[in-house]
């Protein structure tokens, strides 16, 4: 389906036509939080997009900078991505890692690999579920929900926290894993890729649902790279990037998975459905990495190689992970004398993939920018920072 | 004086049918999207499964202020919901609840419901219009595109039963479907009246704004649609008005296909008492399959609407109508 000709055109005689501003947010069920569209419309068709950004500024980078020390950093870092909280941690104590210069026992890396990809699932999870309500189905969100629950729990049993964790730690992590965590895990492996294909029954695979997506906001390849986007918005582009292949930290060379990229399955690369697939594929290859790394998960003490006092030597490191969204990297300068950073900054994927949503929404619907917006799948906890 | 006595109790009784069956539907919706969403939903008010919720739901909406906004339209606003609500109530007047009761017997019952129905158009543009909110009135506007177009499939499939059974009288339809489950009209000229009720179902879902044609109030896009500006027992008119309209398409549904107020199993549990029950329970299925797909589909997008209503149903239902037709004079 072609994408409808803007016209701002004079009626014969007096009548005139023009366009018109509507305001989508702050306050608006489908902008996934306080973001504020303002939108040119030409009756339902957009003529442009204008995103303002910003309601849920919390000065973080500042912030970071007036802790008493490094660790202190990481419960902010938890409020950035707020439902895929574990990769935020890792990306921010892999770069505290890396600037201290110490390696982590092999467990930890292990347990690192586990939690983070529980959380990938549990996000993408979350990811689908409110797409399918921005379309309009209801069900779907609460079956991701139900199944999320379950990623939760194993959080909980392992740090008592259930979305802002502070579970990862420089040099370690909080907690060794509960004795019951391996069975729970286990029911969840077992039970999830059933889950998923009732999903996939019904929406992902739903005459409606695919009218609704495909061939919607198509994303070329070239334009995802010059806008700099990441994660599913890049690989839904059909480009095969993913810096646990590309660049691997932790031990992800040691696991067999593969990158799912979008193939414009239902209509053309780069549409909304394939970013949506692309993110029930990545599930799956989380699963299989899970399964992996608790088969080969080492003994050993999660607490030996976390040190008494973060004092980094001067120098300045950044260092990128591949969360749920996309790339997320820390930038740190030390000025090797205080115990708190000089400066952090953040690359937040949300941010990021978001720059690029007035290019792919001009001259499609109202009803079709909800769609597109769900498929960008933003968190403004990581936008705004 | 008994004339107007009459009157006064067919006219009532309707209005008493629709409040206890909106409530009860209210109770039965939220439970069934609870148990497809594998949840429990009311658990509390009242006892057994929150029965009581519904009532207390209304009772909250009742009490609340009326909030009317400053720069809206007042004399449209206040009277859109009851626009609404009066027209759906009022094609009630020609539903036949049973063989013994029907508050107006219109020798072109039919006719009439769609007329008077058609005013819930008005209602609902007045509604956005009135509000003064771009929100409303793309919701109305949607609203008023969608069901002037599926006005067409409806009434295209409605005249092929007509043409079928020669009558507008809806007792009289429901008289000829008398005699047992294969004499109901959907088993006539197959497979042609089984196509004509799929089209009626399909275009009656659009008719009430029900998913996946629930377009007007789209919830992610259009915020509540014609009706977001609305508070109060305001806001529960619209409400009534859905819950109404679904039982009056599905009563239709009932009666035009399969055998209104008449039993299944021919003289066996047939009767004025036994017609209510019938025909309430055949409704009430409709009703119960529009919930089903309310909680399993998503939503169309508005062109999408239009080109199931312009390019699919209406040409099928046509060619079906032309059909039946040619069939029933060569018979």
């Amino acid at each position: 389906m072609a994408t409808f000709e803007i016209t701002t055109r004079s009626v014969k005689g007096d009548l005139k036509t023009d366009t018109m501003i509507l305001n989508m947010g702050p306050q608006h069920p489908s902008t996934h939080g306080v973001l504020r569209l303002e939108l040119v419309v030409d009756g339902e068709v957009i003529v442009d997009v204008i995103p303002h950004i910003g309601y849920l500024h919390r000065c973080f980078e500042k912030h970071a900078e007036q802790m008493t020390n490094y660790q202190q950093v990481i419960p902010y870092v938890d409020r950035m991505d707020y439902v895929a909280a574990m990769g935020n941690e890792l990306a921010y104590v892999l770069a505290v890692e890396k600037l201290l210069g110490i390696e982590v026992p092999e467990r930890v890396q292990y347990i690192r690999v586990i939690m983070a990809e529980l959380q990938r699932i549990a996000s993408h999870l979350l990811a689908i579920g409110t797409y399918g309500l921005d379309l309009g189905a209801f069900t779907p969100f609460l079956w991701c929900f139900r199944e999320r629950e379950k990623i939760l729990d194993l959080f909980e049993i392992t740090c008592g926290a259930r979305l802002l964790y502070n579970y990862i730690w420089v040099g370690g992590v909080s907690h060794d894993l509960p004795s019951e965590f391996g069975k729970k895990l286990k029911d969840f492996l077992k039970t999830f890729p059933k889950a998923l294909k009732e999903i996939n029954d019904l929406l992902t695979f739903n005459k409606i649902f695919i009218d609704r997506t495909a061939n919607v906001g198509v994303l070329p390849a070239d334009v995802a790279i010059n806008y700099g986007c990441s994660g599913p918005m890049l690989r839904g582009s059909g480009v095969k990037f993913d810096l646990r292949k590309n660049e691997p930290y932790l031990v992800y060379d040691r696991f067999e998975f593969d990158i799912p990229v979008g193939e414009g399955k239902m209509g053309t690369v780069g549409d909304c459905w394939d970013r949506y697939y692309v993110r029930v594929r990545e599930m799956e290859e989380s699963l299989k990495i899970i399964e992996q790394a608790w088969e080969q998960l080492p003994p050993g003490d999660v607490h030996s190689a976390i040190p008494k006092k973060v004092r980094p030597p001067q120098g300045e490191v950044y260092f990128r992970t591949e969360n749920p969204r996309g790339e997320i990297g820390f930038y740190i300068i030390s000025d090797g004398h205080s115990a708190s950073p000089f400066r952090v900054k953040a690359r937040a994927p949300s941010f990021v993939n978001l720059s690029v949503l007035p290019e792919i929404s001009r001259g499609y619907m109202i009803a079709d920018l909800v769609a597109i917006l769900g498929s960008v799948d933003i968190v403004l906890g990581e936008v705004d920072r | 004086m008994p004339e107007i006595l009459n009157v006064l109790i067919a006219s009532v009784i309707p209005l008493l049918f629709i409040l206890v069956y909106a409530v009860v539907i209210l109770w039965v919706e939220i439970k069934v999207a609870s148990h497809v969403q594998d949840r429990l939903g009311y658990m509390y008010t009242g006892g057994f499964h929150g029965w009581a919720q519904p009532i207390a739901d209304l009772l909250k909406l009742l009490t609340k202020e009326h909030i009317t906004p400053e720069r809206s339209d007042k004399i449209l606003f206040t009277l859109a919901p009851i626009l609404v609500f009066a027209s759906s109530y009022a094609a009630y007047a020609a539903l036949p609840f049973t063989s013994t009761f029907i508050a107006a017997n219109l020798n072109i019952g039919i006719f009439y419901i769609v007329a008077i129905t058609s005013f819930v158009v008005i209602g609902i543009l007045m509604a956005g219009w009135s509000s003064n909110n771009k929100y409303s009135l793309l919701g109305a506007m949607r609203s008023v595109a969608q069901i002037v177009s599926y006005e067409i499939p409806t009434v295209l499939s409605i005249l092929t039963v007509i043409v079928a059974v020669g009558t507008l009288n809806l007792q009289e339809i429901c008289e000829i479907q008398k005699g047992g489950l294969f004499s109901w009209n959907i088993f006539k000229y197959p497979p042609f009246m089984l196509i004509t009720f799929l089209i009626y179902f399909t275009a009656s879902l659009a008719e009430v704004n029900r998913t996946p044609f629930d377009i007007p109030e789209a919830e992610s896009e259009l915020v509540a649609g014609y009706h977001t500006e609305y508070t109060g027992m305001k806001f529960a008119m619209f409400y009534l008005a859905e819950y109404a309209n679904m039982f009056l398409v599905s009563g239709i549904a009932a009666i035009l296909f399969f055998g209104g107020w008449s039993s299944p199993f021919g003289e066996f549990l047939a009767g004025p008492g036994w017609g209510v029950f019938w025909f309430v329970s055949k409704g009430l299925f409709f009703v119960f399959l529009q919930i089903m797909l309310r909680w399993t589909l998503p939503r169309l997008r508005v062109d999408q609407l239009m080109y199931v209503s312009w390019k699919v149903l209406t040409p099928i239902s046509f060619v079906n109508l032309m059909v039946v037709g040619l069939w029933a004079i060569l018979k």
